[in-house]
């Protein structure tokens, strides 16, 4: 268990490597930088040396793999570096809006499977009655609308017909007030568990119907357990592998920031803190930000991996076993 | 279970209830919200709009400009321009103090300018103030700017933000962009970049007011829920960009919306560095070609007014003087005639301003009338920014900044030794003149009659064609009286504001 550990954490070296190169090259390649990004057309008003002294004062001035080597050497140790727009540490600005994002994506998650894996597991006990054929419609609809439909027919019936905005641009953090933060938080969670809870009810229902025609499965009931015990017991542990992927990916997903859920509802989270770097050419808060979710998805793989072993217990990471 | 979860439930209601009466309690503070967030703190380098907004109520320059552009004191209590135009010079308004409560003095104004000046600093808006060679400080509160050329619009080019008066102890510590010491009515507390900045009112501030204890500058990335929340009450006050946003406000009686006619100005850009468009009667043709209320229609709902290159109130004339400015399309066959049909290109940024695609999708169709293929790049904004300094473009969809000055407006890109020359790729020794006799002529009816004749020449030469200049909106609850709309959209009023709710 161990071992495996180590050589999964060894592995993450060169994947994060590897993105760190790409997101410095592809930020650099791409048209434009913090000059033009912050003063637009007004760049154009700079002589020679104004912009070589703001070439100078960015760090732009010198050489590219100077610049890779000077960040990489800092990031090792946690030091990503300051923000040009914002004038603070990288690492400042991911925590202050990783909280936002993770509880987010918390509640999403958890509203998408609270949601999701009864009706999931209903519709397959219930397999062609009138339940199910209601389940498969709502989770064909969440799975169709888009985050940002959704988003705004919420905001638009909340504030026509209750008069009541979610967010009017004055975010609390949980710790700040937990009542504001959740009635800022739940609409957004809502928006985005809602088509989570549509895949997690397809999962659900097409992993149980698999298992619910296994052998065991006819053995338990030929036991004579009871029908709630075979499907909780028996049927749904087995159906839950492919779930927990799932979740482990939109885990994964949701972390990395929803630009547009939290646009649309003014929350100060990574997508957006990210996306506005990218706009303004911000290169240290770009390659903080990217590497900082890179990290955390290969992390949440590892966790889901070893999930894994604790629902079902044939797979297992110690040594000399499949 | 159901026990457990009635108790959930009840908690998350008076959890809610307890948000909301949380929320309320913003009292004599004017609470504002906007889309785009400031992007720095140093009021001398920063040129974007959205960081103008927060810095003129915090930074104050010698000059302003008032609702009707006139040029007003500020930090200057008056100025003498010389007959010559050749010296300018400035008297400080005394007891006025900086927010770490040192005294403003005319060291301090020498200081600023000398930031300004060097190219160290990388003040774009240093261009405008070249005509400075030497600064005297006769006494502590008299500043005389020695000019190398007449220069009449350096005052009108004085009352921006970018002129700002900071404490020459700030500069000498190098120590800037962190403190924001200004001397303006508002004192920054705290900026928590694309969330919230908070401003408190400086009650030691030299003119009548802030009337209200302070101001919170929230973002709201999307126009529609600004919109939602001012509808909600959420809010007091509102900056909007969009026009198809901000006309949703028209007949709304519960809140005031004022629309101002902006200086900016949007224009479909030609290049006539590359063929055909190098060719005069091209330009011509396409100038005739397009119905500029049309593209003012379909892109923005009308919301705005056709305009020549001069935006500025008191330089506006009759556009129907202009070259082409109703749409003639035989005229433009004609100058056509011989013209192979041919295909360029549009450059567009992308959602800047929200009306650029449709003005380009307006202009496409009208053009297509005479055998020109109009084909639309749109660009990331940098991507856009960056081949459009280059000059790297057939022709370009733009919203361009205007200034109160005619001369300051447009120096940059219609004199030989334009910084902008290189976008707009065209020399012509008639512009050239008018612009250096404009710049030292100081009766405004001359300059007008200066002005006049280069508009109208611009227009006819056609390397760009100027379409309209829309509205700077903003919009705020009904309580909030003493605001005057500024047509480049200051917000330096607050301090007047009163809200009687």
């Amino acid at each position: 268990m161990r071992r495996y550990l180590v050589q999964r954490v060894l592995a993450f070296l060169p994947i994060l490597i590897g993105v760190s190169l790409l997101v410095f090259m592809a930020i650099r390649l791409i048209p434009g930088d913090v000059i033009t990004a912050t003063l637009g057309t007004e760049a154009g008003m700079l002589t020679d040396t104004q912009r070589e002294s703001l070439r100078r004062y960015y760090g732009l001035d010198r050489p590219v793999t100077e610049q890779y080597v000077n960040w990489i050497t800092r990031a090792v140790v946690g030091d990503l570096g300051i923000s040009t727009r914002h004038g603070k540490p990288v690492t400042e600005l991911i925590a202050e809006r990783f909280p936002v994002t993770l509880q987010l994506a918390l509640m999403a998650v958890t509203l998408g499977l609270l949601v999701g894996l009864p009706l999931g597991i209903i519709a397959a006990v219930r397999y062609n009655s009138i339940l199910d054929l209601l389940v498969r419609v709502l989770a064909l609809a969440g799975l169709v609308m888009p985050g940002f439909l959704v988003g705004t027919l919420i905001i638009f019936v909340l504030s026509t017909v209750f008069g009541f905005l979610p967010n009017a641009g004055n975010f609390a953090r949980f710790n700040e007030n937990p009542g504001l933060n959740l009635q800022q938080m739940i609409f957004p969670a809502i928006t985005l568990g809602f088509a989570f809870s549509a895949s997690i009810m397809r999962m659900t229902r097409s992993s149980m119907l698999e298992v619910l025609g296994e052998d065991y499965v006819r053995t338990a009931r030929s036991k004579g357990l009871r029908e709630r015990q075979v499907v909780t017991r028996h049927a749904l542990r087995n159906a839950l592998i492919p779930v927990v992927t799932l979740v482990g990916v939109e885990m994964g997903y949701l972390l990395g920031g929803t630009f547009i859920i939290e646009t649309l509802f003014s929350l100060p989270g990574l997508g957006r803190l990210l996306i506005n770097a990218i706009s303004q050419r911000d290169y240290a808060l770009v390659q903080g930000a990217t590497l900082f979710i890179a990290f955390t998805f290969v992390l949440i793989n590892l966790v889901i991996d070893l999930l894994y072993a604790a629902v079902d217990p044939r797979i297992s990471y110690e040594r000399n076993r499949a | 279970m159901l026990k457990w979860m009635r108790l959930l439930l009840m908690v998350a209601v008076l959890m809610l209830g307890l948000g909301s009466a949380l929320a309320q309690d913003s009292g004599n503070t004017l609470i504002m919200a906007r889309a785009a967030d400031t992007t720095g703190l140093d009021p001398h380098t920063q040129t974007a709009f959205a960081s103008l907004r927060l810095l003129e109520l915090v930074y104050e320059p010698l000059v302003i400009l008032d609702a009707n552009l006139n040029i007003v004191p500020a930090l200057a209590e008056s100025w003498t321009f010389a007959d010559d135009a050749m010296t300018l010079t400035m008297n400080l308004r005394q007891g006025v103090k900086f927010h770490d409560g040192s005294d403003l003095t005319a060291a301090d104004v020498v200081a600023s300018f000398n930031r300004i000046l060097n190219e160290e600093t990388g003040a774009a808006a240093r261009a405008n103030y070249l005509s400075i060679a030497s600064m005297d400080t006769p006494d502590d509160y008299t500043v005389v700017f020695n000019l190398s050329v007449a220069d009449v619009p350096l005052l009108a080019a004085m009352a921006s933000v970018n002129a700002s008066i900071v404490p020459s102890e700030v500069i000498e510590s190098g120590d800037f962009a962190a403190s924001a010491i200004g001397t303006g009515p508002f004192i920054l507390d705290e900026w928590i970049p694309e969330e919230v900045t908070r401003l408190s009112a400086n009650a030691e501030w030299w003119g009548e007011g802030p009337f209200v204890d302070g101001i919170e500058m929230r973002v709201i990335p999307d126009e529609a829920s600004i919109l939602a929340a001012l509808r909600a009450g959420e809010i007091d006050f509102a900056l909007l960009n969009d026009p198809l946003v901000a006309t949703l406000l028209n007949g709304d009686s519960s809140i005031t919306l004022n629309a101002v006619p902006a200086l900016a100005y949007h224009v479909f850009q030609l290049n006539p560095s590359r063929a055909p468009m190098d060719n005069l009667a091209v330009r011509q043709a396409m100038s005739c070609a397009i119905d500029r209320q049309e593209v003012l229609d379909t892109a923005s709902l009308g919301e705005g007014t056709v305009t020549g290159p001069l935006t500025i109130p008191a330089y506006q004339v009759d556009t129907s003087g202009f070259f082409c400015y109703q749409k003639d399309l035989d005229r433009a066959r004609e100058l056509m005639a011989g013209v192979e049909p041919f295909t360029i290109k549009a450059i567009v940024a992308n959602a800047e301003p929200p009306t650029a695609l449709s003005e380009a999708q307006s202009i496409q169709a009208q053009l297509a009338e005479i055998g020109i293929t109009l084909e639309i790049e749109p660009l990331e904004l940098s991507v856009y920014v960056d081949r459009w300094l280059a000059g790297d473009f057939d022709s370009a969809i733009a919203l361009n900044g205007g200034r109160p000055d005619p001369y300051t407006m447009y120096a940059r890109y219609w004199t030989s030794a334009g910084n902008l020359q290189v976008v707009t790729n065209y020399i012509d020794e008639t512009l050239d003149s008018l612009m250096a006799a404009g710049r030292a002529e100081p009766s405004l009816e001359n300059r007008l009659e200066i002005f006049t004749q280069f508009q109208q020449h611009l227009t006819e030469v056609s390397p760009w064609i100027w379409l309209y200049n829309g509205f700077e909106y903003t919009a705020h609850q009904p309580y909030v009286v003493g605001f005057e709309p500024n047509p480049t959209d200051s917000l330096y009023s607050f301090a007047k504001v009163t809200l009687e709710r």
